[in-house]
């Protein structure tokens, strides 16, 4: 549904983004990430066509949206970073004009605008002016009028902007329905978001896609995933570690804590063998009649290599 | 009594046909998304005080002035142009701006311009139903005035048909003046800029079809080789002229269409202006 071709964007002699690609199909969920100032925003509004690409494409359902401007924008509900509103509209009122604006048929627009706020919670405030309302509020008014023409393609930056816990779990959940039957793309910079509710995810650093996969692969990429925390006790630390240290799956030991009855520590697998290193692990223990209270295979921790990743990025 | 009833007929049958192109051009030739942009800004004007704020204005400069200081009524001929007309212009200098200036800045302000511009619609849609509800809201201004021509009625026997010709061609000029505050409201996030600036290029689009200057650069064409262009353009996009022509009611096809472009060029402007900005 989304297709993303090489896009450019240079401000002046500043570039933005640079050479960014991916593709969005429907039934997915494309989490976008990465440090502030990234290009985040600036590429979501090159893909809902409200700037215009130095270089690049892109098409929605089929549809460019240079060329085939107003097709490919109908397909589109697009919920902006700042969440702009009228001020001197209603909340009912705002969300009419955006369906008609979104071509809703004419006689199904009060149906549409009731399902968008019972959608995102809207009803105490639905005939509040839209000035009166806190940012939570208008953060899910803006969001209401992004769903409210039930779009293909959903484009979201920072939905959960401003929401409190409940609300925030609310919406993770609805982004989590919606993307059954459509294709979303959002953006954000909490990490437990992409692990509720994305199917992939991008990580973008200095206007380019660094990583680019399942939110499990991403965590596999980081490199704390497959380490091994073993609590045992039967032998004294040093000795374990010695023996640990011995086994061909093991890349380094990471000691936590030692005494003479026995040992925690993390053990890093070596390359190649991290889905052979537990079961090494467990038999090195039976063969020594160790007390195990402990053995665990780390996952790999996606805030882990999301400043890994963009670390490695700016050290360049 | 009679004569308000004839006076009314006079003046409310023209208004009403006007309004009547106006509605039916809405509904049925323009797009839905030119009508409900229209929709909505037309609201906002009357929701917030700035349209009646306006209104006062207008009406108690155009009516004090003219009775207490430009003699009208001492003036023992009806006839509206000198006195009433011809100050008109001056004034929407400034409400016309006043009226225009939230066009495309306060979009800007709040951000909406985004969701307006990602939704599906052309562009020239949203120029075109913003700069018609501003329209109206002058058009409005103007039917309120209607107590003046009733006034002048009352007094004596004035030609309906000038006065009228006077409305249209001070239509025409306000219709000039928000084309360019739209042009300019589009580069500014700043109303109060949009403001100031739409006002200096209405002051100078006014002053530059000064009949004064046109017989200057006829003097001055030999030796004030760089300014004489600049000049000469100022003085051949100068609107007085055109207004004077046809508010004296001489209904000159050159001078329509004068408008109609200028207005046409504005518009699209606005339009390149949005544009430039976004890239």
């Amino acid at each position: 549904m989304i297709e993303v071709e090489n896009l450019h964007k240079h401000f002046g002699s500043k570039v933005a983004v640079d050479g960014v690609s991916f593709t969005v199909k429907k039934g997915e969920v494309l989490g976008f990430l990465g440090p502030n100032g990234a290009g985040k925003s600036t590429t979501m509004r090159m893909v809902t066509g409200f700037l215009p690409a130095t270089k690049g494409r892109v098409r929605i359902g089929g549809a460019d949206i240079e060329e085939n401007e107003i097709e490919a924008k109908s397909k589109i509900g697009y919920l902006p970073e700042a969440a702009p509103l009228y001020s001197d509209m209603t909340v009912e009122a705002f969300l009419r004009f955006a369906a008609e604006m979104r071509r809703v048929p004419a006689g199904e627009i009060q149906a549409a605008v009731d399902r968008a706020i019972e959608t995102t919670f809207l009803e105490p405030v639905r005939h509040q002016s839209v000035d009166t309302l806190s940012k939570g509020y208008r953060h899910r008014t803006c969001f209401a009028q992004s769903i409210i023409h039930d779009p293909e393609v959903l484009i979201l930056d920072e939905p959960t902007d401003g929401l409190d816990p409940n609300q925030k779990h609310e919406i993770r959940q609805l982004i989590r329905r919606m993307g059954e039957t459509k294709a979303i793309l959002f953006s954000t910079h909490i990490l437990e978001e992409v692990e509720a509710s994305c199917t992939r995810a991008i990580i973008i650093d200095r206007g380019r896609v660094v990583a680019d996969g399942t939110p499990e692969e991403l965590k596999a990429k980081a490199t704390n995933a497959g380490t091994v925390v073993l609590r045992a006790t039967g032998l004294a630390g040093s000795g374990i570690r010695a023996e640990l240290e011995k086994l061909d799956a093991t890349a380094s030991v990471e000691v936590v804590e030692s005494s003479d009855e026995g040992l925690t520590a993390r053990i890093q697998p070596a390359k190649g063998k991290a889905d052979q290193l537990s079961a090494a692990v467990f038999g090195l223990c039976k063969d020594k009649s160790l007390t195990v209270h402990e053995l665990k295979v780390e996952e790999g921790r996606l805030d882990l290599l999301f400043r890994e990743i963009t670390k490695k990025e700016t050290e360049k | 009594m009679d004569a308000l009833i004839t006076l009314l007929l006079e003046f409310a049958i023209p208004t009403l046909v006007v309004a009547a192109v106006f509605v039916a051009l809405l509904l049925y030739a323009l797009p839905r998304e030119v009508r409900t942009i229209f929709k909505r800004e037309l609201k906002s004007y009357f929701t917030s005080p700035i349209a009646y704020v306006l209104f006062v204005v207008f009406l108690g400069i155009s009516n004090a002035l003219s009775f207490f200081f430009t003699g009208v009524l001492e003036g023992g001929e009806a006839d509206l142009f000198l006195p009433y007309f011809q100050y008109l212009p001056w004034y929407l200098i400034l409400i016309a701006p006043a009226v225009g200036m939230r066009l495309w800045s306060e979009e800007q302000r709040l951000g909406t311009l985004e969701l307006i511009l990602t939704m599906p619609l052309a562009p020239w849609h949203a120029i075109l139903g913003k700069y018609l509800a501003a329209a109206v809201v002058l058009f409005t201004m103007l039917v309120l005035s209607f107590p003046i021509v009733w006034t002048i009625n009352f007094l004596g026997e004035p030609d309906n048909g000038v006065i009228l010709a006077g409305f249209v061609a001070t239509y025409l000029v306000a219709l000039c003046f928000l084309a360019v505050t739209s042009v300019v409201s589009a580069i500014t996030r700043s109303q109060l800029v949009a403001l100031l600036v739409s006002v200096a290029i209405c002051l100078v689009l006014w002053l530059g079809g000064l009949p004064h200057l046109s017989e200057m650069l006829m003097n001055l064409k030999g030796g004030w080789l760089v300014a004489w262009p600049v000049l000469k353009l100022i003085n051949s996009v100068g609107v007085m002229p055109h207004f004077t022509e046809l508010a004296k009611g001489v209904l000159g096809l050159r001078d329509l269409v004068f408008f109609v472009t200028f207005i046409a060029f504005c518009l699209f402007a606005t339009s390149v202006a949005i544009r430039v900005k976004r890239a």
